[in-house]
């Protein structure tokens, strides 16, 4: 049978059938039963979570529930949320609590949604693994010899596996397209500027954006809804205003022209994953829809790009890292100098260092010019291939990742074979269009992501198009059996 | 492109992040090959092109400048690994 999604979940509530207090309590137990095989979750937070659902039980006796009241969901771990410890996956953030909610976190609590607890993610969101992690790496619910992915790889896990039915994440170069697509969930990241980065713990700030993980567009739909729009305390949100996007999804695709990115079905790309890809494709075309080959010439330098522009900006981010005011602070340093230092050896993990070092150089005096400058000209060339594209089609398509997939520790001593794994998503997130990975077949039992891509706050049409392949495809119905 | 130690220890002081002599010769290798593949990028031809500022060509939005938050010091604080009397401690700058 299969798993109730949010929607279900919702209508339930509505109908009198279940409570929020049992859900919560479903999912709790779910997790502790659970976790221990996937490490998904960093901090369960089963006491805030009960009295979050008590009170959403109690909104809807009196009257006032909306569709997201009393469901239980995850929040990754970047997200700030008061009183609750938030580590984003790092050493230097242990023991750090919040004085404030992110503004995600503080809509979706607006809207009535429970936070049972905070996925674990990559250190800093630096990762495409999950093995960078301070708490140990996720274990992907379709192999726990593999990777679920990252850096939202806990949020892909915690929802593939069926211990909560929705999760939040952050998308700076895939980071929750390529875990959906890996763990076999539908993820969607949104428009630069189109959900609130204000109490998002900052990557790149001229990448990350806030999205969600989910069973199916239908339930991501619903919370994008709720978790999007201006925020005065982001000064790169979007002034734009927020269609429904539930009510957006049953859109004919007749007469849509879906452009095949003819770059992204290269040598690198697994075969099982093209020909799932391309059967995907010609469930759309059954639906109405009109295929139509692109090509996005530049978009082979947007791995290169990536490793300058967001390192860069991480440096600079970083760098509040300091061991005075919030977070780790080495014991025994004798000098101020020291104490920086010191601190970040000991806070940071290897890859953030990588990051940090990279970004750091780029930005050096003599080397400006040629690293960050120059990316920042190839970022333009990027986004106009995407423009160009977008004149001629509606949307865009391809494979997520170039493989299903990969064992731990396979790709760990390689930070540039790691980095390839992003080369169809990054592209998206350097122009900052909305982007979705859903479900669409399986190779030697590993889950295979189709990816939409649309012109900026087409996120609408992206979720219309998710939804409909979903009427016409039962791969997001399939679930990993339970270890 | 190839760094070489003193490099690596010159960009980690700038980035007052301490490497550890077991950490030093894998950093050097992994900067090298990222830097490697960065440096793909010199061939294309940027010619006339504007540097990106803001993915969707947005202008940086300004609010009137009135007071919009309250002091709080203590909430904040409350993170700090070393405070007295609401003040930072850190060790001794000035002999």
């Amino acid at each position: 049978m299969p798993r109730p999604t949010l929607a279900e979940l919702s209508r339930a509530l509505a109908a009198g059938e279940t409570s929020s207090r049992e859900l919560t309590e479903a999912a709790l137990a779910r997790i502790a039963a659970g976790d221990e095989r996937l490490n998904a979750f960093i901090n369960v937070c089963a006491d805030e979570a009960l009295a979050a659902a008590e009170a959403a039980d109690r909104r809807r006796e009196r009257g006032e529930a909306g569709p997201l009241t009393g469901i239980p969901i995850a929040h990754k771990d970047i997200f700030c949320t008061a009183g609750i410890a938030t580590t984003c996956g790092s050493r230097m953030l242990e023991n750090f609590v919040p004085p404030y909610d992110a503004t995600v976190v503080q809509r979706l609590a607006d809207a009535g949604v429970v936070c049972v607890g905070k996925t674990n993610m990559d250190e800093f969101a630096m990762g495409s693994s999950n093995e960078t992690s301070y708490y140990g790496p996720v274990r992907n619910p379709w192999d726990v010899e593999r990777s679920p992915g990252g850096s939202s790889g806990g949020s892909a896990a915690a929802v593939a596996g069926g211990l909560v039915v929705a999760a939040t994440g952050t998308d700076t170069g895939g980071s929750i397209r390529q875990p959906a697509a890996l763990c076999g969930v539908t993820g969607i990241k949104p428009t630069y500027g189109r959900v609130s980065r204000w109490g998002m713990i900052a990557f790149a700030s001229s990448l990350d954006q806030g999205g969600v993980l989910a069973l199916n567009a239908e339930d991501a739909a619903m919370l994008l809804t709720a978790m999007s729009g201006f925020d005065p305390r982001d000064s790169t949100s979007a002034e734009e205003p927020v269609p429904d996007y539930v009510a957006a999804l049953h859109g004919e695709l007749a007469g849509r022209r879906i452009g095949i990115v003819r770059e992204f079905f290269d040598d690198g790309l697994d075969a099982g994953c093209a020909a799932a890809v391309r059967e995907a494709l010609g469930v759309l075309e059954s639906q109405g829809a009109e295929l139509v080959e692109v090509s996005l010439p530049k978009i082979g330098l947007s791995v290169p790009t990536y490793y300058i522009v967001a390192p860069a900006e991480a440096s600079s981010n970083l760098s509040r890292y300091d061991g005075i005011r919030f977070g780790y602070r080495h014991p025994d340093a004798a000098t101020l100098e020291e104490l920086y230092k010191l601190t970040r050896k000991e806070g940071f993990g290897a890859e953030v260092k990588r990051r940090i070092l990279t970004g750091t150089y780029v930005l050096s005096a003599g080397y400006y010019d040629a690293y960050y400058l120059k990316a920042q000209k190839v970022r333009q060339l990027i986004a106009d291939d995407f423009r160009r594209a977008f004149a001629e089609v509606d949307l865009l398509a391809g494979p997520t990742v170039p493989t299903p997939a990969f064992r731990l520790g396979e790709k760990l001593d390689d930070p540039v074979q790691m980095y390839l794994n992003d080369i169809y998503t990054i592209g998206a997130n350097l122009a900052g269009l909305p982007a979705a990975s859903v479900p669409c077949g399986f190779v030697d039992g590993l889950p295979v992501g189709l990816q939409l891509i649309a012109p900026a706050f087409g996120e609408a049409l992206l979720l219309n198009a998710a939804h409909r392949y979903q009427q016409a495809s039962d791969w997001h119905h399939a679930q990993p059996e339970a270890g | 492109m190839a760094l070489s130690r003193q490099d690596v220890e010159h960009i980690a002081d700038l980035a007052r992040l301490e490497i550890g002599d077991d950490e030093i010769a894998d950093m050097v290798a992994k900067l090298s090959q990222i830097l490697g593949m960065v440096a793909e990028l010199g061939a294309a031809d940027t010619s006339g092109v504007e540097p990106m500022a803001h993915p969707l060509e947005m202008a940086q939005r300004l609010r009137p400048d009135e007071v919009t938050e309250s002091d709080h010091r203590e909430l904040y604080q409350q993170n700090a690994p070393d405070v007295v009397d609401g003040l930072y401690r850190v060790p001794k700058v000035i002999e």
